[in-house]
């Protein structure tokens, strides 16, 4: 046989730095690594973020476009930046899913008996999700160009707007890792996931400007954080106003992850 | 530090359920503990307790030489866990498995391909570290799984029913790689529903029922403690087989069976009778192909201890 598996003698433990941070942040990216690899290996786990902004755009902007805008072409430029934040939120989901079906699977169990930052498997899995926000928004942007939409304020403008919408998708993915560790089933996950998600999203300014609405959905619709990711991602793709949202869509940034962090920690913890 | 595990009164419910009961164990540095017990007999979360992933509600343990509750960290550097369900990524090859093992533990990417290499030729799957585990057979898994929990170097490693499920050439691999790990010197405790790997592996053997520590001993002693032993004898010729039975009823006080091969057998309290049988055939002028005292098999003797049989229902295991 082979030496591979000779332990070396006792009490020779592997070194490992006891720096505080930085070991955490590439244990997390080692996880994420895994995950980025897991789609590399199984590319149809993107084919739900790759086709949904299609269908979306086709279905909003032809069904709707002529009755909501009079003129599709119109409707369209309305609707990029809604499409595009609605496709992140959509895209959040799955992490809850993923996670609970790794520790039904089992795999957690060998990273929590690691010496290894307990964040890291959970940190990991949101770092991963950036893979598929970037292949929504890709797709998403590269279809509705061939359309005709283009952005009026200029390439670093829509770059940053692009990455508001990720940065806020990144922090309300730690609600569905929250969901995901918390519900024992991954098909029940799903469900609670459509039941937060659908109304945060459709009762934005997505679609419709919040004018058309009735005014107890208008109070509503305002103080969505999606619509201020939306009028955000508008602002900065095809001007208007950019501050307000912006330090809106922050606050609601950071208010998640101070609520839903700890309490996905608390749970990650608990978790059989 | 003589014992590498130690553990008193561990305790841990669920809900009304007592998992543990107050279990008590000792694994001696460079030992194999087999773990012994039906499904639900708290076998897992004994594991799990010991390996950090649970913590009990009462009692404490020591995993070399750290408390699993109050130095979790310092334990997880030190051991190896190597789940019931096959815990690899299905995505990932074998040597990726492997690999990101190692860089969680902080190795550098070479370093960490290095060792994934050196530990997969280790486990012969050298030939398939750039498939997808998905590919890999139940055998194979387990080997890959077992690589993965090898990667830091643990002085304890954990097993936690390494070999249900497994066809019989496998689980005469995935043995014969613990032996290669004990003979190493890593303290092993496993856990397993198969008296044969226990009698095989094993040092010492704690017997669990019901989330307590239900018998204690090596594979011997625990055979003795269970009483009778079997007593066999063949003749070298068979017409002295009347003779046989009537001696082996004397000695034992009990009549004897007798199979179809000409062999006798009789249930003795002690190893002396054999001498006594042994001598009074001798003097009878009775020539013998056969003579040895059986100790009872472990199946025998988990029946005596928990006045139940043990559950070798491998479906419901991999279901559950």
């Amino acid at each position: 046989m082979t030496t591979a598996t000779r332990p070396a003698p006792r009490f020779d433990v592997p070194e490992i730095s006891s720096a505080p941070k930085l070991p955490a942040l590439q244990q997390a990216l080692t996880l994420a690594w895994r995950n980025v690899v897991k789609i590399r290996h199984q590319p149809e786990a993107l084919m739900d973020v790759s086709l949904q902004p299609i269908i979306f755009t086709v279905l909003f902007v032809f069904v709707f476009g002529g009755a909501i805008a009079g003129d599709w072409h119109d409707y369209l430029t309305y609707l990029v930046p809604g499409i595009l934040v609605q496709t992140l939120m959509f895209a959040t989901g799955g992490i809850g899913v993923a996670l609970n079906n790794d520790i039904t699977k089992g795999v957690f169990d060998r990273f929590r008996s690691l010496p290894i930052a307990r964040s890291a498997p959970l940190v990991g899995a949101v770092l991963a999700d950036v893979v598929r926000f970037v292949t929504a928004i890709a797709v998403l942007l590269a279809f509705t160009a061939l359309l005709g939409f283009r952005t009026t304020e200029g390439l670093p403008a829509a770059a940053l707007a692009v990455l508001t919408a990720i940065g806020f998708a990144m922090c309300l993915s730690w609600v569905f890792v929250w969901i995901g560790l918390t519900v024992r089933s991954a098909g029940a996950v799903q469900g609670i996931g459509f039941l937060a998600t659908f109304p945060l999203t459709f009762g934005s300014t997505a679609l419709v400007s919040a004018d058309t609405l009735p005014g107890w959905l208008q109070a509503f619709t305002r103080n969505n954080p999606v619509t201020h990711v939306i009028d955000t991602v508008r602002g900065l793709m095809l001007g208007g106003p950019v501050a307000g949202p912006l330090a809106w869509t922050v606050g609601w940034s950071l208010l998640l992850l101070a609520v839903f962090v700890p309490l996905a920690m608390r749970a990650y913890r608990r978790r059989v | 530090m003589t014992h590498t595990i130690e553990a008193e009164g561990l305790t841990l419910s669920y809900g009304s359920t007592k998992a543990l009961d107050g279990v008590d164990l000792t694994v001696p540095a460079g030992t194999v503990l087999g773990v012994l017990g039906p499904n639900g007999a708290g076998k897992t979360t004994a594991v799990r307790v010991l390996s950090t992933l649970l913590r009990p509600d009462a009692g404490h343990a020591r995993v070399a030489g750290f408390d699993v509750r109050t130095q979790p960290q310092e334990v997880r550097r030190r051991i190896g866990l190597t789940g019931q369900y096959a815990s690899v990524d299905e995505d990932l090859t074998g040597a990726q498995n492997v690999a990101m093992i190692g860089r969680l533990l902080g190795m550098s990417r070479a370093a960490a391909k290095a060792r994934a290499a050196e530990l997969l030729a280790g486990f012969s799957l050298s030939d398939a570290a750039d498939r997808s585990a998905k590919t890999y057979s139940g055998g194979m898994r387990r080997r890959l799984d077992l690589a993965a929990s090898l990667v830091g170097r643990p002085q304890v490693l954990f097993l936690d029913e390494p070999t249900t499920g497994l066809d019989p050439r496998s689980r005469t691999e995935v043995w014969d790689v613990i032996r290669r790990l004990v003979a190493d010197g890593t303290s092993v405790l496993l856990t397993t529903q198969y008296l044969e790997e226990a009698d095989e592996l094993a040092d010492d053997i704690v017997v669990f029922d019901t989330g307590r520590v239900v018998a204690h001993g090596t594979s011997d002693e625990l055979k003795h403690r269970t009483g009778a032993q079997t007593l066999t004898v063949r003749p070298r010729d068979r017409a002295d087989t009347a003779t046989v039975l009537a001696v082996l009823e004397q000695v034992a006080g009990t009549a004897p069976a007798l199979d179809g091969h000409g062999t006798a057998s009789v249930p003795v309290r002690s190893e002396a009778a054999l001498g006594t049988v042994l001598d009074l055939l001798t003097t009878q002028g009775v020539g013998l192909s056969e003579l040895a005292v059986r100790l009872p098999s472990l199946d025998e003797v988990f029946l005596a201890l928990t006045g139940h049989a043990t559950q070798s229902d491998n479906e419901k295991e991999v279901a559950a």
